[in-house]
């Protein structure tokens, strides 16, 4: 009453067919086509860095008065302005402007960190690489300036980072 | 959809047949990705200098064993991607994301983001340019939210990374997957019998293919990861790492965009207007004697036993609303679903208020007495597979079930005692059910293997069952004609059991 199909050597070849085709899309699929992330004669210049900016404001001593009317445990007598600036990026290529830009404090009270994360793609070869940076509000011009006349290999990522506590702007 | 089904039948039979069941394919695939997974971590070199060269030995160096569990890990987890997405196509075309199903469709969106956070972040421990390039194209991609603003990039640069980034990798690809496999068991949480093991053959068959493209085609890294020089050309796995190059082809915020809209549609398909679902099924418990066999066949789980409120010791099954279908399955399996009983008007133990038992034995007994012509023919069809309807004729009585489960198999025996020559019950082909499990219960029941089961002196010459899809309505026709033939070359009274005439007692109280 309940059939049950016989196995037949055309089922035999029809799921080897079947399996087959599978495989061929699985293997075909998991390294094919070839994706071309960077084209051969291109370099990477990537912006990248995570620092506080200086304090917006300076720091000054509190009056008697002032810490008179604060708790006997808050009474600290030079007090700072928590927020931090910004940072100013300008950065030129041969000249030619690649770059301009702001990163912003992070935090609900803007004292965080400032980040930055940027990626170019650029011609390999040499250049004339200018970075400038500002992170004082209280300051007009740029306070950390680098410039630099580079050979970028085809491939190569070259790394614009700020480190204050290593001297200023690095490439890497 | 179905066409394509049956096709592969025909080859695999339809117990082993990837398309219906690329749930439990799934789930095997999952299973080979996670016993594969256990040699590879044991082998692995979590150092920042040592991974890559401790995969590299196990890849060439011992090729025979490493390379090839290497190999099966990585195209169990690709074929997985292409079962997981067929799965979801075949339940969309089907339209089964609404009504009782709305649960099980959008616990299936999570596992998609799953299954590819796994997966990507298997390519990122081989570490080497692929898995540089999928790791800061990931960091790009998650920096774009403002909470992160660019500081998970900065792990990649040159002099941060450390050995304890890669021991966090390995923490996360085996949490990932587990979360994983949490998520798909309270993806099936909804479901009965629950198929997440394949068939014996397809499972052999499955494993084979991926052996044997281990062999053939055995998994290789790129160079080792250099944080200072880009691979611009990847040999990339498009089944996990597409996402990648769609973000360059678009911008990260895009890619955030695209997935977000396409698990928002996913999401919101419940909501779409569909068509009304049956009434549900409703206990009626004097006729319940506690017997368990509704709630062991519910294809949902929507029946639950509790304590018989009157009868210490005693059970009373009852039915979850949420969870109920309205496939009548219950019905089919209550055993006070019987014909033959005396009552005047019949009422089981859990019926469906569309298409009440009673209702069906009294429609069976009018059709059966009209039929006229040498050889008459009962026909128990379900309205999900070929039309039935069409068959009707002088000679043939069709009854059509909302699902074949909902048959109770005494019904084939009663028909045969009433007056017809044959019983032929057809409906959806195994695999095919709306409800999962109509089609084997009834097919079960019918051979005995299940209870409530067709008496064995009921022959086997005067029932007949033709598995057939909404498609296939000229090879039910055919099946019918052969059946009607082959009854024809029967004796008249051979085997034929004994006739049957109703004596109905008026119920009180």
């Amino acid at each position: 009453m309940v059939s049950k199909s016989p196995v037949n050597p055309l089922m035999l070849v029809g799921q080897v067919v079947f399996y087959g085709l599978f495989a061929v899309i699985i293997g075909y699929f998991s390294t094919s086509p070839d994706y071309t992330h960077l084209e051969p004669d291109k370099a990477l210049i990537k912006l990248s860095f995570s620092t506080h900016g200086e304090p917006v404001g300076e720091c000054r001593d509190r009056t008697p008065e002032e810490l008179a009317k604060l708790a006997p445990n808050m009474r600290k007598a030079r007090v700072c302005p928590r927020e931090r600036s910004p940072i100013t990026v300008k950065i030129d290529l041969d000249g030619h402007s690649l770059f301009e830009g702001v990163a912003p404090p992070t935090g609900l009270s803007k004292d965080g960190t400032s980040n930055i994360y940027r990626r170019f793609e650029v011609p390999a070869g040499e250049h004339l690489l200018s970075v400038k940076m500002n992170d004082n509000v209280r300051i007009q011009d740029f306070n950390y300036i680098k410039e630099e006349r580079l050979t970028l290999q085809p491939a190569q990522i070259l790394v614009i980072d700020l480190r204050k506590d290593h001297g200023g702007i690095f490439f890497e | 959809m179905q066409r394509i089904e049956s096709f592969f039948d025909a080859f695999f039979g339809a117990a082993a047949n990837p398309w219906r069941h690329l749930g439990a394919l799934g789930f095997y695939l999952l299973w080979i990705t996670f016993a594969t997974g256990v040699y590879l971590f044991i082998v692995l070199d979590t150092g920042i200098e040592e991974i890559h060269t401790s995969i590299e030995y196990y890849t060439h160096e011992q090729w025979w064993l490493g390379g090839i569990i290497r190999s099966l890990h990585r195209y169990a987890a690709d074929a997985l991607v292409l079962v997981m997405l067929l799965h979801l196509a075949r339940e969309l075309l089907y339209g089964r994301y609404n009504g009782f199903r709305w649960y099980s469709w959008i616990t299936g969106v999570p596992v998609i983001w799953l299954v590819y956070a796994s997966g990507i972040g298997g390519y990122w421990l081989v570490w080497d340019q692929l898995g540089l390039f999928s790791a800061v194209a990931s960091a790009e991609w998650f920096d774009w939210i403002p909470t992160f603003s660019g500081v998970t990039t900065r792990n990649f640069l040159p002099g941060m990374l450390t050995d304890r980034f890669f021991s966090l990798l390995v923490f996360l690809h085996i949490g990932i997957p587990l979360i994983l496999l949490l998520a798909l068991w309270v993806h099936i949480q909804r479901i009965s019998h629950s198929d997440v093991f394949p068939a014996r053959s397809l499972a052999l068959g499955t494993f084979a293919m991926l052996f044997v493209l281990a062999l053939v085609k055995p998994t290789v890294s790129h160079g080792k990861a250099d944080l200072s020089m880009l691979s611009p050309v990847l040999h990339l796995d498009w089944h996990y790492l597409f996402v990648h190059p769609l973000m360059y082809l678009t911008s990260p915020a895009g890619l955030w965009a695209m997935a977000g809209l396409f698990s928002l549609l996913l999401l919101l398909l419940p909501l779409l207007p569909h068509p009304k679902q049956q009434p549900i099924a409703s206990v009626n418990p004097p006729n319940c004697n506690g017997c368990r066999r509704c709630f062991v066949d519910c294809p949902y789980g929507a029946v639950v036993m509790l304590p018989h409120p009157d009868k210490p010791g005693h059970e009373l099954a009852r039915v979850i609303p949420e969870l109920c279908a309205s496939c009548g399955i219950c019905a089919g399996a209550c055993p006070s679903s019987t014909p033959f009983r005396s009552v005047d008007t019949l009422v089981t133990g859990i019926d469906m208020p569309a298409q009440p038992v009673g209702a069906l034995r009294e429609e069976m007994e009018r059709k059966i007495a009209a039929l006229a012509g040498p050889v008459k023919i009962a026909v128990f069809g379900c309205t999900c597979a070929a039309e039935t309807a069409r068959l009707e004729s002088a000679d043939t009585a069709v009854l059509n079930l909302m699902c074949a489960g909902l048959l109770p198999p005494s019904f084939a025996e009663y028909a045969l005692r009433g007056g017809a020559d044959g019983v032929l019950v057809t409906g959806c082909r195994e695999g095919s059910c709306a409800y999962r499990l109509g089609t084997r219960w009834t097919e079960e029941r019918l051979a005995s293997q299940r209870e409530p089961h067709l008496r064995a002196t009921v022959p086997a010459e005067h029932l007949r069952i033709v598995w057939a899809d909404s498609h296939e309505m000229s090879r039910l026709k055919a099946a019918l004609e052969d059946f009607r033939h082959s009854l024809q070359t029967l004796n008249a009274d051979e085997k034929r059991p004994r006739a049957y005439t109703p004596r109905r007692i008026a119920q009180h109280g």
